[in-house]
């Protein structure tokens, strides 16, 4: 009798943790299958890419990703786009943290009306202030350079990360920063050995989003950048998409080469994603 | 509230200022980079000006006026709206089952961790690409299943069908997105102390009953948070529009970003393009803070 | 430990990088051009070194695209006047002439004029005609030549021969008129294949289709009549043009989904022999030439829906580069264009980039079917070539009114009415805003 009724439990088990690999494996592989179609198009030739519509190419053309490379000039844009997301999401993790830890920790008049401020900068995107933002940059005499380009970006960013380190912050129990001023912490100290290593996943969060969105942008940098040895990855892609003529293989070999950075990017944070807090940090 | 704020009585002046030492670099960004701009579109928005010619006319609150009584931008407000509960309710559940899921520790958890963020990294022109192919009229993969399942009656051009259009556009969002809220969720549902779950376990609860009494309490900040960003990102859906369906057929698949570009680019009425601007950040911010203000009262529930 | 380091690092990393700026490019260049026309920048970069060559003069060009980023940055650089020597404009007439009258391009009709007309006289009429303002226009602008056309575009019906023969139809004698085009599809359609395909999710695809039926069926005069407000769009010849979309719909003419197609979807439709018809523009040559070599298609005008009036087509020029007039360069600029419009500049161009070239001597070496859209260059016409403009909002309804008639949704009827009452609230908002404005001066 407990034998059958472990059976049954062993079975049902099974079948849970079946369904739920049915249900992971199917929509992973919608998540894939784009991927392997962009790679695959891109060893095809212009000819072939619709009309030849097999995963798996017969006769690869592995030089579209050498003309790729140096027909959208990747080398400067690669070294460009790299500074710009560097700097773009340290200015982002430096700075919003700093501000976080005031709301979640400290105390000074205006508090909650500041924070409500940065909140709805979230909130308000205004897709007609872009004419402005490019005429207050020139009265700074910031157009074309990369400063103009990084520092909007920076504050494009930093609602959303104060937004989460906020929540992350305030849980952080009261004992810990005690131990830790009786250690001989200031206030600095306490943010930066204690608060940051345990907001550790939502800094992690933050890189990835906001990693994405710099390697990602165009329209900004098409706006205030005019040279080309300031562009970004981008701008590359620009090249192979003609206002009437795709270069469909070229193009796809370049979205590959540019898409290799972002995914090693997510690869190394979402280790901090998972192992950030663990039970004993929190309990403390 | 209170919990954890340092010197909460007898705060001294140098030391509030050194509080806002740490406000300081964002506090300068915020005001050089959103003030001065939001500044200039509330100006703009009151003049018609077409955006090139030195001269502008103040007109008041006609703009405005025009707005409101403009059919085309309130149906696009519809549509976005229409996409955004869609997006809401299945995309954050997918995201919700597919964390809750990947948070217990799975064979091949990191593998998954990795694919489900792949949509959101991929370029809008292969996303278009790829599901135009899916929708075709003619050769579209869609059609060829349903035709196989002996379904053939219900083919059709997916995104040319004014029935089906937006829905379909709203599919194709909501694939792409979910991996933003499966991370975020993730990073929450990680957050959580396992002890409070093994103490849950001790005490009897099955698992519906702990998701109940432990996630979900804890989970509500990063719920709202992962609501708050779907309406945000979803109402101003564009790119993914123009490499689909252009709006069309017809009015059926405008959104409000389509319409401001249209009346600041096509119709170069600068001004005008300002108060659709400043009317859809409103609604964009009721619709936020509401959603602030209902996490609020569930947290004290 | 660790966290600090790598801090340390990106911080370095953005000193760094912010101490290396400025664009170098541009301090150098002696003239500086903007453009959104990515495919041809390769062949612009070329020029540009054979210039430097020749003169030592250093011209550099610079790419910004999608052509939506590109009207802001023009728009926004206007606002601070920091516009390049030479750039283009992707724009309305109205806009264009806001562009002139706020200063920011300079009169090249003296230019144009100077020693008889040679510079002038090299051009196709059609594609001078776009940067063409004459006497009385509407916008009040000083009237002269205002831009330098580099290449020119029409936009005509292609169809697949071997679709043709497939369908039993004759390749070597397509449709002439309607009816032949109505049966032609037919007979396509019983053999299984569909009829025409184009990108009809842009709507400027569809104006253009439209406004050569307009031409075909009412005249140019009418057509302008009805934009002044004199003709309204109810008028039975309006409401048979729409209803040309209407009998498209139901003889099953259009392939599935070409309402919402765009463009670059429908070219590979009829590269890869999907659809017997196309309606395409001149750069599509190069299109199908990429997607698929062995493609046996020829261009013919549209079908005539009407024997009263001929068929115009939408054409004109391509793109066109305007002189800054705020530009220390003037001169400068403008040798540099002589020299671009010159022959050999534009045999090259031609060459690289398929397109036709603005320059009418230049036609040497073109594909044949090239060829037959540069012969029908003088029966086009192209809404900036028209003494007035139509209003946007009313052009935008019009054409989405017609992806409504397509998809059943509306009557022909219905539309017009609609697009009359657009334009006649437009026409009272105009009133409206110039006695606010005469008040307020």
């Amino acid at each position: 009798m407990i034998k059958f009724k472990m059976n049954r439990y062993v079975t049902h088990k099974r079948l849970k943790g079946f369904l739920m690999h049915l249900v992971l494996v199917s929509v992973a592989v919608t998540c894939i299958f784009p991927l392997v179609w962009m790679f695959s198009s891109s060893l095809k030739t212009q000819d072939t890419v619709f009309s030849d519509m097999s995963i798996f190419v017969n006769n690869p053309k592995w030089g579209n990703y050498c003309e790729a490379w140096t027909k959208g000039r990747f080398g400067t844009y690669f070294f460009n786009s790299i500074l710009y997301t560097t700097s773009v999401v340290a200015g982002v993790v430096f700075f919003a943290s700093l501000a976080a830890f005031a709301f979640a920790r400290l105390n000074f008049p205006g508090k909650n009306l500041l924070f409500y401020m940065f909140l709805i900068t979230m909130m308000i995107p205004i897709p007609g202030s872009f004419i402005a933002l490019y005429v207050l940059l020139s009265k700074l005499n910031l157009i074309n350079t990369r400063l103009g380009y990084i520092l909007p970006q920076i504050n494009a960013g930093l609602a959303l990360a104060i937004y989460l380190l906020k929540t992350f912050f305030e849980e952080i129990p009261k004992d810990l920063e005690d131990s830790a001023k009786i250690d001989g912490c200031g206030k600095f100290g306490v943010y930066w050995h204690i608060a940051m290593p345990l907001a550790k996943p939502a800094i992690a969060v933050i890189v990835v989003f906001n990693a994405m969105a710099v390697w990602n942008e165009y329209l900004l940098a098409m706006l205030i950048l005019s040279s080309k040895s300031l562009m970004p990855l981008q701008r590359g892609l620009m090249v192979f998409q003609g206002a009437h003529i795709t270069r469909y293989p070229l193009l796809m070999a370049g979205i590959t080469i540019t898409v290799i950075p972002i995914v090693i990017v997510y690869l190394l944070m979402q280790r901090h994603i998972i192992t950030g807090i663990t039970a004993g940090a929190v309990k403390g | 509230m209170s919990r954890g704020v340092i010197g909460n009585n007898g705060m001294r002046v140098k030391d509030v200022l050194q509080n806002y030492v740490f406000l300081l670099p964002a506090l300068i960004l915020f005001a050089t980079f959103y003030i001065y701009p939001v500044y200039k579109v509330f100006e703009l928005s009151l003049f018609e000006y077409d955006g090139i010619s030195p001269h502008k006319y103040f007109v008041g609150m006609g703009n405005f006026a025009d707005v409101m009584c403009n059919k085309i931008w309130w149906t696009s407000m519809w549509n976005a709206a229409y996409i955004t509960i869609l997006a809401l309710v299945f995309q954050n559940a997918l995201a919700l089952v597919l964390a809750l899921i990947v948070d217990k520790d799975l064979k091949g958890g990191k593998f998954y961790r990795v694919v489900f963020y792949l949509p959101p990294v991929l370029s809008g022109i292969v996303i278009g690409l790829i599901w135009n192919w899916i929708y075709d009229g003619n050769y579209g993969l869609l059609n060829h299943w349903l035709s196989t399942l002996g379904l053939g009656n219900l083919a059709r051009s997916w995104l040319a069908d004014p029935k089906t259009a937006i829905t379909c556009v709203a599919i194709i969002h909501m694939w792409r997105g979910f991996g933003w809220g499966f991370i975020i969720l993730l990073a929450g549902l990680q957050n959580i102390p396992r002890e409070l779950y093994e103490a849950a376990r001790m005490d009897g609860a099955s698992g519906l009953d702990i998701f109940r009494r432990v996630t979900v309490p804890l989970m509500i900040p990063v719920f709202i948070l992962v609501a708050v960003l779907t309406v945000l990102g979803t109402m101003q859906i564009y790119d993914l529009i123009v490499s689909t369906t252009g709006g069309g057929p017809g009015y059926h698949t405008e959104v409000p970003i389509t319409r401001i570009l249209a009346a600041m680019i096509g119709s170069s009425r600068f001004g005008y393009a300002c108060a659709l601007g400043l009317v859809f950040g409103v609604v964009l911010l009721v619709a936020s803070m509401s959603q602030l203000r209902l996490s609020r009262h569930l947290k004290q529930t | 430990m660790r966290v600090s380091l790598i801090i340390f690092v990106t911080f370095s990393f953005l000193t760094l990088g912010l101490l290396g700026c400025g664009g170098d490019i541009e301090r150098n260049a002696d003239v500086l051009v903007w453009h959104w026309m990515t495919d041809r920048e390769d062949a612009f970069q070329e020029l540009a070194d054979r210039y430097n060559k020749e003169t030592g003069i250093k011209v550099s060009f610079e790419l910004y695209a999608p052509s939506d980023a590109y009207t802001q940055k023009v728009r926004a650089s206007a606002q601070t006047t920091t516009l390049p020597d030479i750039y283009g404009l992707l724009a309305e007439k109205r806009d264009f002439a806001a562009f002139v009258k706020a200063g920011h391009i300079a009169d090249l009709t003296g230019y144009m004029k100077d020693k008889n007309g040679r510079w002038e006289s090299v051009f196709f009429k059609k594609a001078l005609e776009v940067n063409l303002f004459l006497p009385d226009n509407q916008w009040g602008v000083e009237p002269g030549i205002y831009g330098v056309p580099i290449d020119v575009t029409n936009i005509q019906m292609l169809y697949n021969k071997t679709l043709f023969k497939k369908a039993g139809l004759d390749p070597e004698d397509p449709p002439d008129n309607w009816e032949e085009f109505l049966e032609a599809i037919r007979a396509l359609n019983e053999a299984g294949i569909p009829g025409l395909v184009s990108g009809w999710g842009e709507i400027w695809m569809i104006d253009c289709f439209a406004s050569n039926y307009a031409m075909n069926i009412m005249g140019k005069d009418k057509v302008i009549a009805t934009i002044r407000g004199e003709v309204p769009y109810t008028d039975p010849d309006w409401i048979r043009l729409f209803g040309l979309f209407k009998e498209m719909a139901d003889e099953e003419v259009l392939a599935p989904g070409v309402v919402t197609m765009v463009n670059k979807t429908a070219e590979q439709t009829f590269a890869n022999g999907r659809a017997a018809f196309a309606f395409n523009g001149s750069w599509c040559v190069n299109v199908y030439k990429g997607m698929n070599p062995n493609l046996d298609y020829a261009a013919i005008l549209p079908p005539r829906a009407s024997a009263k009036n001929p068929m115009i087509i939408w054409g004109g020029a391509g793109g066109s580069f305007l002189v800054n007039e705020n530009s220390k360069k003037k001169e400068m600029a403008v040798n540099f264009l002589k020299w671009l419009t010159a022959k050999p500049q534009q045999v090259f161009l031609a060459e690289e980039t398929s397109n036709l070239p603005s320059n009418k001597h230049s036609l040497v070496n073109i594909p044949p079917i090239l060829r037959q859209f540069a012969d029908d260059m003088d029966k086009t016409t192209h809404p900036d070539v028209l003494p007035v403009n139509e209003y946007s909002q009313v052009i935008e309804f019009f054409n989405k009114g017609i992806q409504s008639i397509i998809i059943g949704e509306e009557t022909p009827e219905d539309i017009a009415k609609k697009v009359q009452e657009i334009k006649e609230r437009r026409l009272a908002w105009t009133k409206r805003r110039e006695k606010m404005r005469r008040e307020a001066r």
